[in-house]
């Protein structure tokens, strides 16, 4: 199942759609496998699953403490794609966006298999450009998997249409230079990027990194095809700790706080 | 006889080797760019300012200028006698970088990337450091070309290594314990990356060693090459012939890389790179990546890396702290796998050995990391035997280390209970 599905049905519904991400593992695989089934359940169109790794070097603080938390409770690669099993039964797309080393280490061809045996819709691949490797592309390719590549506000037109090229389902827009977290202004460099991206494709062009809440998501929605969503959701489970169920409840409120915002945009 | 204060060839215009990157920054299998795509432009800026910058004759005239006169470069290569009849093997010859400025090799290198930053019209400079001997250079560096400098250094290491968070300080560097992951060398380096993401526009990242992404690993190994430029020439004119082998310690790689590259093609001469082997390989508590690591990706690069069968980075342990890092300079890997260099785990108490032994017989005093390539060397001397001669870059100082060797040796405990 490409993410495509879901683009187009928020395209028919003229509004952008809206992405939400979460680290499997966190604050364990059930847990957040709940987390996610609610998050689908108030509003969102496509589920980015995370997978927690040592190094995350384009992760802020609230991110790399989800991702700690969950490789301290013992999440193995392999949940990841439980994860994405349970996600794809609700019908709704389900991404992974995962550093580049597991993925390696689990093999390259091993790991399209069974994310694509789980349902899987594709990868998105932070500290992978499509010039770094060229095992993924051939091996998403053979599993019908979509490849989503970042595009940031640094990067050139020449380097945005090759990256737009390489991709299959949508394209990532990092909205700011920077690392994720929360942030309370959309950033103006978020813009001239989805102009400069769609010039350059007819892809769906999604914007990440910093939104938190539905009035940022409206701003984002009035230029861009889809909203992503990370930071704010992970803050959301932390704030709440062992309460699982308050963590659910405020999930969901701040879901559908963000799905009115890209049905305003 | 060359007089290499005057040599009119620049430290940076070495030879091309047959083990240099190709132009995406690959050494056979290991080595490109696994980074995020906003910091591409940066790395596309920086290699392009780095090869303009080093076929300029006006930057190389600087670069060598600042490493004789602020640097102390050439370091001394040393015959050092005492020693060499105490192990009664090989004739021994010291590379003196534990006599540059600020103690190591390490000032080389940021001297070469500083110059860049003011080349680049950049007014900060990031960096990351393990023992603290990076983070002084870079702070040293950063005083001298009057730029902004801010170094992270795990939290552990900042506990370790007092004194030398002290001098970064002093030199008007600000220093930022990093507490995530597992707050040493490479939670340092993860830090400074999500720095320089959000400060790209003004702010180089002044890499501590000849790892990371494309093109840090050729980069570095150019400012550090005078390493093993001057010590073939002076080798040559000392002994009249190459050494039969040389041999540095192998943390990410710069001291080594800088040794080495000047004989990569003289395949007579036999090379050795000595890898933290902490507590024993089998005890699990090392950081010897090349020996005991798999192929993967760390910090940009792929390389040998300690990791767990999820691809999850192992944590490292080493006595010396600039040894202390999971993953390594990519062209090591390379040399590794087609057998030019060969690489060997030393241990802890081996080292410290080492280091004691230097210290009696000839009065010199090695940095922990230094002394894994002492401790290595010693090995190849015996085996090869009193014709041949062996050549150990002694890539630094060993003052920053009293306080592990107090503990380790219980020096001055016996002063103590006369008192
Ligand atoms: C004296 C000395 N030698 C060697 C190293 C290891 O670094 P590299 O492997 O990059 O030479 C360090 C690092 O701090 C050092 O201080």
């Amino acid at each position: 199942m490409s993410t495509s599905v879901a683009f187009e049905k928020a395209r028919s519904d003229d509004r952008a759609a809206l992405v939400g991400y979460l680290p499997a593992g966190f604050p364990d695989v059930d847990g957040s496998i709940a987390a996610l089934e609610a998050m689908v359940a108030a509003g969102c169109d496509v589920i980015e699953v995370g997978l927690p790794y040592s190094d995350p070097v384009m992760d802020g603080p609230t991110i790399q403490a989800a991702a700690q938390q969950a490789l301290e409770g013992g999440f193995r690669v392999r949940d990841v794609f439980r994860t994405v099993e349970a996600v794809a039964a609700t019908g709704t797309p389900a991404v992974v966006m995962t550093y580049w080393n597991p993925v390696e280490r689990y093999g390259v061809e091993r790991f399209a298999r069974d994310l694509a045996g789980a349902g899987g819709a594709g990868l998105i691949t932070p500290d992978l450009t499509p010039d770094s490797d060229p095992h993924w592309p051939s091996a998403a390719d053979a599993h019908d998997l979509d490849k989503v590549y970042l595009v940031a506000p640094s990067s050139t037109d020449e380097r945005i249409a090759m990256t737009v090229a390489a991709c299959r389902g949508f394209v990532y827009a990092t909205a700011v230079m920077g690392v994720t977290g929360a942030r309370t202004t959309t950033s103006e460099l978020a813009e001239p990027l989805v102009a400069r991206t769609k010039a350059a494709t007819g892809l769906p062009v999604g914007v990440g990194l910093g939104v938190s809440t539905g009035d940022q998501a409206a701003e984002i929605a009035a230029y861009a095809d889809a909203v992503i969503v990370g930071s704010a959701f992970v803050r959301t489970l932390l704030d709440h700790g062992d309460d699982r169920a308050g963590g659910l409840r405020a999930l969901t409120v701040l879901t559908e706080d963000l799905a009115d915002g890209v049905r305003r945009g | 006889m060359t007089d290499l204060t005057t040599a009119p060839a620049s430290a940076l215009t070495g030879a091309p080797t047959s083990y240099d990157a190709d132009e995406q920054g690959w050494f056979g299998d290991f080595g490109g760019r696994f980074m995020p795509e906003a910091l591409v432009a940066a790395l596309d800026e920086l290699t392009v300012a780095w090869r303009e910058a080093v076929a300029d004759p006006a930057f190389m005239a600087e670069f060598d200028a600042i490493q004789r006169d602020y640097a102390g470069t050439p370091s001394r290569l040393y015959d050092a006698e005492r020693l060499t009849r105490r192990i009664g093997g090989a004739r021994i010859l010291l590379k003196r970088e534990d006599l540059n400025h600020t103690g190591a090799h390490k000032i080389r290198n940021v001297l070469g990337q500083a110059l860049l930053t003011k080349r680049m019209g950049k007014s900060r400079v990031i960096a990351e450091t393990g023992a603290g001997q990076h983070g002084v250079a870079s702070a040293t560096a950063a005083a001298y070309f009057e730029l902004d400098c801010t170094v992270y250094m795990g939290a552990v290491d900042t506990r370790r290594q007092a004194l030398n968070v002290a001098r970064m300080e002093l030199l008007g560097a600000k220093v930022v314990p990093v507490e995530s992951g597992s707050a040493t060398l490479k939670d340092a380096i993860n830090e400074a990356m999500r720095d320089w993401v959000a400060s790209v526009d003004h702010t180089a990242y002044l890499f501590g060693t000849a790892a990371g992404p494309h093109p840090f690993p050729s980069m570095v190994r150019d400012f550090t090459r005078g390493i093993g430029d001057e010590a073939r020439e002076q080798c040559l004119e000392l002994t009249g012939r190459l050494p039969d082998a040389v041999a540095a310690c192998v943390g990410g790689g710069s001291n080594a890389i800088g040794l080495f590259t000047a004989f990569l093609d003289d395949p007579e001469v036999r090379i050795y790179g000595f890898e933290p082997g902490g507590d024993g390989v089998e005890t699990g508590r090392h950081a010897a990546t090349i020996h005991a690591g798999d192929s993967g990706v760390l910090h940009g690069a792929r390389t040998f890396v300690l990791q767990d069968e999820d691809g999850q980075t192992v944590e490292s342990h080493s006595i010396s702290a600039g040894l202390d890092y999971p993953g390594v300079g990519p062209q090591h890997a390379h040399l590794a796998k087609t057998g030019r260099a060969e690489y060997r785990p030393v241990t802890d108490a081996q080292s410290m050995d080492a280091l004691a032994l230097l210290a009696r017989t000839e009065g010199i005093i090695p940095a922990i990391e230094s002394a894994h390539a002492l401790a290595g060397a010693f090995d190849v001397a015996r085996e090869l035997g009193p014709d041949a001669t062996v050549l150990i870059n002694l890539s630094g100082r060993g003052d920053k280390d009293m306080e592990t060797a107090r503990e380790w040796f219980a020096l001055g405990e016996k002063t103590q209970e006369q008192v």
